[in-house]
């Protein structure tokens, strides 16, 4: 295995979570709601994703375990804010502090014990392709399902009736209600499934990246997927590229680091951040695109006339 | 986002001080951490030393302690709270308070403050650390004798001294046994992202190094190791757990015994500001058992603790080169301690650019 493929299948590893947060927070902020609580239910879905597979032996129970503590956890802040009507960006953040507070209580007795790894999934033939086969064609489930959630949710947005309904919902909640469309059910929905992808994220780090479980190990990875979510101007394609891109530049400068190339750590450490924002400054150059590409309804709540 | 965390947490906690202040009339023994106290390194290694400080006079004494307090002004406030409790005795246990100890040791000239890894002290403030770099030696010499490559990775944290010191002393121990023994060096600017340390240790396997140690505080550049079929150092805690087969030997600390004799200082009136530099002869740093080695290795690392612990060997001891080659311990020289402690440069045989 060559060093340029080794590379490679670091910043897969690297960028999985941050793709999945990603998408579901794309979906959800499609639909109009603006879920800052990523983070939170990141580390919720790897406490529980962890706990499940130490209690069961199994990951796959405990990929099930991720996506269904996720999914309940935002289940909490759709509550707050589309039935009570609570803000959102302050919603957002007490769930993330939740999040983090209740999953180090509940994980406490799993600290520093080992887990069990997600095993691969190879495909015959396809796998043995020379360079793309063993990045491509040997990987765990949830690399798959990574890239299956964003081709699925493209084809829902854009190809789908239901698609249509959610992004009208995101755009103009009272025109969609006038239509007929259930703005409060369709958000509900939208803001489980966010919360389902960011669980699923959260296995991902306890299963695949680090099998193990310690206190606050998303490390800010919830806050780059918002960020990516903005990033990709709410496209799910570039979710991909840019989830890559930055996992490709966060690596790359380790590797650099290893190879003693002698260029200050502290510089590289910060080149994805550097990147993130050079991108974000292209992107709102070009004003009527952004405006095409952003719910107009973002974080904007909706009470139906009665 | 952690700032109004602790905001949360430091009422919760003034509220619960209230109401346990009139109840008791034992000295309170306080603790500040930086990190949660299961994080499986650093932090927990202090609260298992409260914990045994708490079993040695536990009549005598109550112990109390705030976790996750970040460094900077918040950890101001949460001391100043615990000074305003009725706290006798302050331990806060990371560098980057140590600013924050010195403000208030100053408001507070009645309160007892101790200060870990620091360098500044008052009346009423002590410093205490401990020789990490004495086990790191250990670690350099078994190294050089079980990689195949005569190349070892290194992920750091950031470029302080107390981590440079460690890197030079690794280095110093291997070319004791290998002389052309050379170290990479991975910095994560970071002390705890269990992702980032795992990408660290995978870049430094992927580019040939067959033995790997760490300055970071989880465990998982050792599941990668394992993964890898290399052997690691643990760092901070006993690690055996994440590579059964993979751990040699990890540096644990041990404060327990330093709190029990500070404290049992302090009720007895006779606390002064002291300034204790401990090693592996006080336990106040112990080395996990020495594992997955031939038998010589592990008689030379047992050796090599032996005479640390007896005063004749030093670890920084000439002739010592830098990095570019020019002298720094002559022969025989060992190095003093305020060096030690401001050490900004490599020796000789780190493949890496110090960052300034």
């Amino acid at each position: 295995m060559g060093i340029f493929e080794a590379i490679l299948l670091t910043v897969i590893t690297a960028a999985t979570p941050l793709v999945l947060a990603a998408i579901g927070e794309l979906v959800t902020e499609r639909s109009g709601v603006l879920n800052l609580g990523v983070e939170g239910m990141m580390v919720m879905g790897a406490a529980c994703a962890f706990i499940a597979t130490q209690q069961t032996g199994s990951p796959y129970v405990g990929i099930l375990a991720g996506i269904a503590s996720g999914a309940l956890f935002s289940l909490l802040f759709g509550f707050l804010t589309l039935t009570l009507v609570a803000n959102q960006v302050a919603t957002g953040l007490a769930l993330t502090i939740l999040g983090l507070g209740v999953s180090g209580m509940i994980g406490e007795s799993y600290v520093g014990q080992s887990g069990i790894k997600l095993p691969q999934i190879v495909f015959p033939i396809l796998s043995d392709i020379p360079f793309l086969g063993p990045l491509l064609f040997r990987q765990d489930l949830i690399f798959y399902l990574s890239i299956a959630l964003v081709a699925g949710v493209h084809w829902f947005l854009f190809r789908s009736r239901a698609g249509l309904k959610l992004r009208s919902v995101g755009d103009s909640h009272s025109s969609a209600h006038a239509l007929g469309i259930n703005v409060i059910r369709t958000r509900y929905l939208a803001v489980m499934f966010g919360g389902a992808c960011a669980g699923l994220a959260g296995a991902q780090l306890s299963l695949v990246y680090t099998p193990q479980w310690a206190e606050n190990m998303s490390a800010g990875r919830g806050w780059i997927a918002l960020a990516l979510v903005v990033f990709a101007s709410w496209r799910p394609w570039r979710i991909v590229a840019g989830g890559y891109l930055f996992g490709a530049v966060s690596i790359s400068q380790l590797y650099a680091q290893a190879f003693g190339i002698g260029i200050p750590s502290q510089f590289l450490s910060a080149l994805p951040y550097l990147a993130t924002i050079v991108v974000l400054i292209l992107i709102s150059h070009n004003r009527r695109m952004t405006l095409i590409n952003t719910p107009a309804a973002l974080g904007k709540a909706f009470v139906p006339d009665r | 986002m952690k700032k109004i965390l602790f905001a949360l947490a430091t009422t919760a906690a003034v509220i619960g001080f209230s109401a346990a202040a009139s109840a008791a009339d034992k000295a309170k023994i306080c603790f500040v951490y930086v990190g949660s106290k299961t994080d499986g390194g650093w932090t927990q290694a202090h609260d298992l030393g409260r914990q045994e400080l708490e079993k040695a006079l536990g009549d005598k004494i109550e112990t109390q302690f705030l976790e996750n307090v970040p460094e900077g002004p918040d950890a101001e406030r949460a001391i100043e709270r615990l000074a305003r409790s009725g706290c006798g005795l302050i331990f806060t246990t990371s560098f980057g308070f140590m600013d924050a100890t010195v403000k208030i040791a100053a408001k507070f000239p009645d309160v007892k403050f101790e200060h870990a890894t620091g360098y500044k002290t008052a009346p009423n403030l002590a410093t205490y650390n401990s020789r990490f770099y004495e086990g790191r030696y250990i670690q350099g010499q078994i190294a050089a004798k079980i990689s195949q490559k005569g190349v070892a990775g290194y992920i750091a944290s950031f470029p302080i001294p107390e981590v440079v010191m460690g890197i030079n002393s690794f280095v110093t121990g291997a070319r004791s046994i290998n002389p052309d023994f050379k170290i990479k060096v991975v910095w994560a600017n970071t002390w705890f992202d269990p992702g980032k340390e795992a990408d660290a240790a995978k870049a430094l396997i992927d580019q040939g190094v067959d033995v790997l140690t760490q300055h970071t505080d989880t465990t998982a550049p050792m599941q990668v190791a394992a993964e890898r079929g290399i052997k690691a150092f643990g760092q901070a805690s006993d690690m055996i757990k994440a590579g059964p087969e993979t751990q040699l030997t990890a540096i644990v600390d041990t404060w327990g015994a330093y709190y029990i004799k500070r404290t049992q200082a302090f009720i007895d009136g006779k606390w002064e500001t002291t300034s204790s530099w401990d090693g592996l002869k006080d336990g106040i740093l112990t080395m996990a058992p020495y594992t997955n080695m031939p038998d010589d290795v592990k008689a030379l690392a047992e050796a090599t603790q032996k005479k640390i612990e007896s005063g004749e060997l030093k670890p920084f001891t000439g002739p010592l080169k830098k990095q570019d080659g020019s002298e720094w311990l002559a022969a025989g020289v060992s190095s003093d301690d305020g060096t030690l402690l401001g050490i900004n440069f490599y020796v000789e045989g780190v493949d890496d650019k110090l960052p300034q």
